[in-house]
């Protein structure tokens, strides 16, 4: 195949060109994803955990985007502009491969891999972190007073359980605003996994065992509770939209409240405990 | 299956009438003797059982001893009746064995144990093919059902079944994708051998792959399973008997990953031609040689999870049941650890097509062909050390999330190679818009959304919100549907008119493609945005709010299955009607397949190639001097 020579001097120079491209993309790009898209990627800022969380996704997603661009910018760089004449057999230059660029490619992936890292490892051990189902002893506790309430699973709902007021079981979470809670998230059945989407937590609940994480509301608010992991036919019905958080005051009431209503079901509970093996069902073991 | 009348004749079978010839090791007499050893097998369970459940919980008509045996014997009659049984009978007999069998006959090769390494791909490409139509068709009656917030369609049982068998089906069947069709018939071929390593375990990792296929469909007459393809512990020991069959496909399924990945590393090990060093080897066989590490190493873990589940579902074993003193934990590890590497086992082979495919469509060189490899073997390696990332919320091993959220990011790093190299084969190139190019290209689009978007999963903060939501769903659909089946289907165009030696109809090709991308990332972009708003995966009940977006979303699955649809008529049309031939080398490349006659005879070669550069002899070679323009911005 005769392939007409590359006439180096007549090609624009697509590096440079490509190159402008790019940081014009980036330019446009990563202030949309920090400013229009960033606020709608997290939980919202109802509580410390949430707002974490928030901040977190807007910047991985504007450390993300001009990798993102890089790639894109290219595929329609080259899709235009390195195209096949349409009556042409022509050949491309035989290059394979070039060291200094791909050395470059690999220490700036593995710097980004590494900024990435070590972000997520700093913000896992703060406040954003704090949100996730942590097993039963998290390496970081938040400094302070913790209210502890317990989340118990089972096929197919969630009771909370409070056990510095009496171990009173309710059907739906209620949360006081401004105060550290600890959630000790257990299951009775199955695998379930506890997620509060507006205050930013998702624990896993495991039978046997107690899961703990912790959040922290700044905000009155409602928030909903589902369950994020395949326990049965009525997983998907497995959501409480009447999650609370309300003022201290109104809390210490609505658990006085509480206690007073559910007395007769709370003599009959089984003493707080932190996790509650299932009776057993086997006959081995 | 023989194709053109100019291509050189096969050898016809002696004439024997058609009723003769159905008797005999065939798939007829597999499918009797399957159905008499499940027979036998449901009846020794039965007697061991009682007649009644092991387990006193369960109702009295579960028998899952019964159900477990029955498939073993299934199998088992499955496979006598293909005739695996011949050739280690005939050798404890002392009687000579066929060392090749059926290479020589018709169209009834591909209905039996066949040994040749060219009637097992094209076997694995139609069977593979069917269940991915199956499982696209779950998909199709989920995202019906999603049209409304509440369970309408399919109830809560029939729908998690739905979501079971389409997730098992896509994971476990597609495994072999590639490397069931593709590598089968194309790595013996690259590398300049006449076979595989094992030609009877080739073809017994296929027929095994269609005995679980079926048994996995099998799950609606035992009531389907809950669990979705993780199958997670202990929901999974609270299941009906459908569970059963769900343990047994997959436990086969792992059988058959992990001889098929054994078989090509033998292969790529011991069997390439003179001059075919490691250094030249296509970047496809590397591909399938980084896929095959995984396999022999991930799927056995794989296959000893199931079984420790099975011996909790029949004997009352506790390895999962907390209640018995078990860890619900310890089937997520041990699922994962398999899981995991699965998920890379999916997507290397597109990797190899994809930046196989490249050159000859860009008419350059594989650019960086040492960082490709390297980036192969990097994903392989390194796949095995991220699978906690899956129970980042989970409370196990809460304090080593830093280390797997460190490696999860650290893998980028490899699979950045695959688009560094991508993107310097395609600098200066001479794009041609050939059907499998346009796969190629929607490739890289597609996996770069779904690797940027796992960004977000693996840093553990912002995981907390997205595990288990609707984005998992769109990142793993993006790696495996926008990365693997798109790459299945460059390879489909690339390779079937070598394969059949006929031509697809082009027009319909570009549709089905244009159709496919547009559809594909209408259904799955959208689906990012409603797990950040908090849609869980698995649900057939969701918050009403979400009733919009998944209504776009089920109409735009819609469109992909039609995409799919015309895929379809265009293989019944131009395969099956038209059979136009096509050209001896369509693509103009310069990879050895295409310049062996089409169809392939059945010894590949009549003398053994010896190699002396890499396929990718593409290009004019640079004037001296200006070797130093770089091939990207530099």
């Amino acid at each position: 195949m005769s392939a007409p020579k590359q006439t180096e001097m007549s090609e624009p120079n697509h590096a440079r060109r490509f190159t402008i491209l790019w940081l014009v993309a980036c330019l446009i790009g990563v202030p949309i994803v920090i400013w229009v898209i960033g606020p709608e990627l997290g939980p919202g800022t109802g509580t410390d955990q949430a707002a974490g969380q928030s901040t977190d996704a807007t910047v991985l997603s504007a450390v993300a985007t001009p990798v993102f661009l890089l790639v894109v910018v290219y595929l329609v760089y080259a899709v235009i502009f390195f195209r096949q004449p349409s009556d042409g057999a022509l050949e491309g230059p035989a290059v394979r491969g070039d060291a200094k660029i791909q050395t470059t490619w690999i220490a700036v992936t593995s710097a980004i891999v590494l900024a990435v890292a070590i972000f997520g490892t700093v913000r896992l051990e703060g406040a954003s972190g704090a949100g996730s189902g942590s097993g039963p002893n998290p390496l970081t506790v938040p400094s302070g007073p913790r209210l502890p309430v317990q989340v118990i699973a089972q096929q197919w709902a969630f009771t909370y359980r409070y056990p510095t007021y009496g171990g009173v079981e309710t059907p739906h979470l209620v949360l006081p605003v401004n105060t550290t809670i600890e959630l000790n998230v257990t299951s009775l059945d199955v695998i379930h996994s506890f997620w509060a989407y507006q205050l930013g937590v998702k624990a896993d609940a495991n039978p046997g065992v107690n899961n703990v994480a912790f959040v922290k509301p700044t905000r009155i608010m409602g928030f909903e509770v589902r369950c994020a992991e395949l326990c049965g036919i009525w997983h998907g019905a497995m959501f409480d939209p009447h999650g609370k958080v309300v003022s201290v005051p109104a809390f210490k009431a609505w658990i006085t409240a509480a206690r007073v209503a559910y007395a007769p079901a709370t003599a009959v509970l089984p003493p707080y405990s932190k996790t509650y093996l299932p009776e057993p069902t086997r006959r081995g073991g | 299956m023989s194709t053109t009348t100019e291509s050189a004749p096969t050898p016809q079978p002696t004439s024997r009438p058609l009723w003769r010839r159905l008797i005999g090791f065939n798939l007829l007499t597999a499918v009797l003797l399957g159905v008499a050893g499940y027979y036998i097998g449901w009846l020794i369970g039965h007697h061991f059982g009682g007649g009644h459940s092991y387990k006193y919980e369960s109702e009295a008509d579960e028998n899952d001893v019964a159900l477990l045996l029955g498939y073993l014997g299934g199998v088992v009659g499955f496979l006598i009746g293909l005739g695996f049984a011949n050739y280690p009978i005939s050798r404890l007999l002392g009687r000579p064995a066929s060392l090749r069998e059926k290479e020589e006959e018709g169209i009834g090769r591909y209905f039996g144990l066949c040994t040749d390494h060219k009637v097992v791909g094209i076997q694995y490409l139609v069977g593979i093919g069917v269940f991915f139509f199956v499982g696209g068709l779950n998909a199709m009656l989920i995202r019906t059902e999603l049209l409304h917030d509440t369970p309408t369609v399919v109830g809560p049982n029939q729908y998690l079944t739905l979501v079971g068998v389409h997730g098992s089906m896509m994971m476990g069947m597609m495994t072999s994708g590639i490397l069931g069709p593709f590598a089968n018939y194309f790595v013996p071929i690259m590398i300049g051998a006449r076979r595989m390593a094992f030609p009877r375990i080739e073809a017994l990792t296929f027929w095994l792959l269609m005995a679980a296929g079926f048994i996995l469909m099998s799950t609606i007459f035992f009531g389907g399973f809950p669990t979705g393809w993780t199958g997670y512990e202990p929901l999974n020991d609270q299941a009906v008997m459908g569970m059963d069959s769900y343990i047994i496909f997959f436990a086969l399924v792992g059988i058959s990953m992990c001889l098929l990945g054994l078989n090509m590393l033998v292969t790529i090990i011991t069997m390439r031609a003179p001059g075919m060093t490691w250094g030249r080897l296509p970047i496809f066989v590397w591909s399938v040689f980084a896929t095959a590490v995984l396999m022999v190493l991930a799927a056995p873990t794989l296959i000893g999870t199931l079984a420790m589940s099975a011996l909790d579902r029949t004997i009352n074993t506790s390895f999962y049941v907390p209640g018995g003193g078990g860890s619900s934990y310890l089937f997520q590890n041990l699922f994962w650890f398999f899981g995991h590497p699965e998920v890379y086992i999916l997507a290397l082979p597109g990797f190899g097509i994809v930046l196989e495919l490249l050159p000859v469509f860009t008419r350059k060189p594989l650019w960086g062909y040492r960082l490709a490899v390297s980036g192969m073997l990097g994903v392989s390696l390194m796949s095995f050390f991220v699978w906690q990332h899956h129970l980042f919320v989970s409370g196990i091993n809460a304090d080593l999330r830093p280390f797997y959220m460190l490696s999860t990011e650290i893998i980028s790093i490899p699979t950045g190679f695959i688009f560094m190299c991508f993107m310097g084969t395609l600098w200066k190139a001479r794009i041609t818009f050939a059907v499998p190019m346009l796969f190629c290209l929607a490739w890289a689009f597609n996996f770069l959304i779904g690797g940027i978007s796992g960004v977000a999963l693996s840093d553990v903060p912002t995981d907390t919100q997205l595990h288990g939501s609707f984005f998992v769903m769109a990142h793993f659909h993006y790696t495996i549907m926008g990365g693997l089946i798109f790459s299945f289907f460059a390879a489909i165009y690339y390779w079937v008119p070598k394969m059949f030696g006929l031509r697809f109809n082009e027009r319909l090709a570009k549709t089905h493609f244009w159709l496919m991308f547009l559809a594909f990332n209408s259904t799955f972009l959208p689906l990012f945005a409603l797990g950040i708003k908090g849609m869980p995966r698995r649900v057939s009940s969701y918050a009403e709010n979400l009733v919009g977006l998944n209504t776009w979303v089920s109409i735009s699955a819609f469109v992909l299955g039609f995409s799919m649809l015309i895929f379809l008529f265009n293989v019944v049309y131009s395969l099956i009607f038209v059979r136009k031939p096509a050209e001896a080398d369509p693509w103009h490349s310069k990879s050895i397949e295409w310049h062996l006659p089409t169809p392939v005879p059945v010894q590949n070669f009549d003398q053994i190639p010896v190699f002396d550069s890499d396929p990718y002899d593409y290009g004019t070679p640079l004037p001296i001097g200006a070797a130093a323009s770089s091939p990207a911005g530099a």
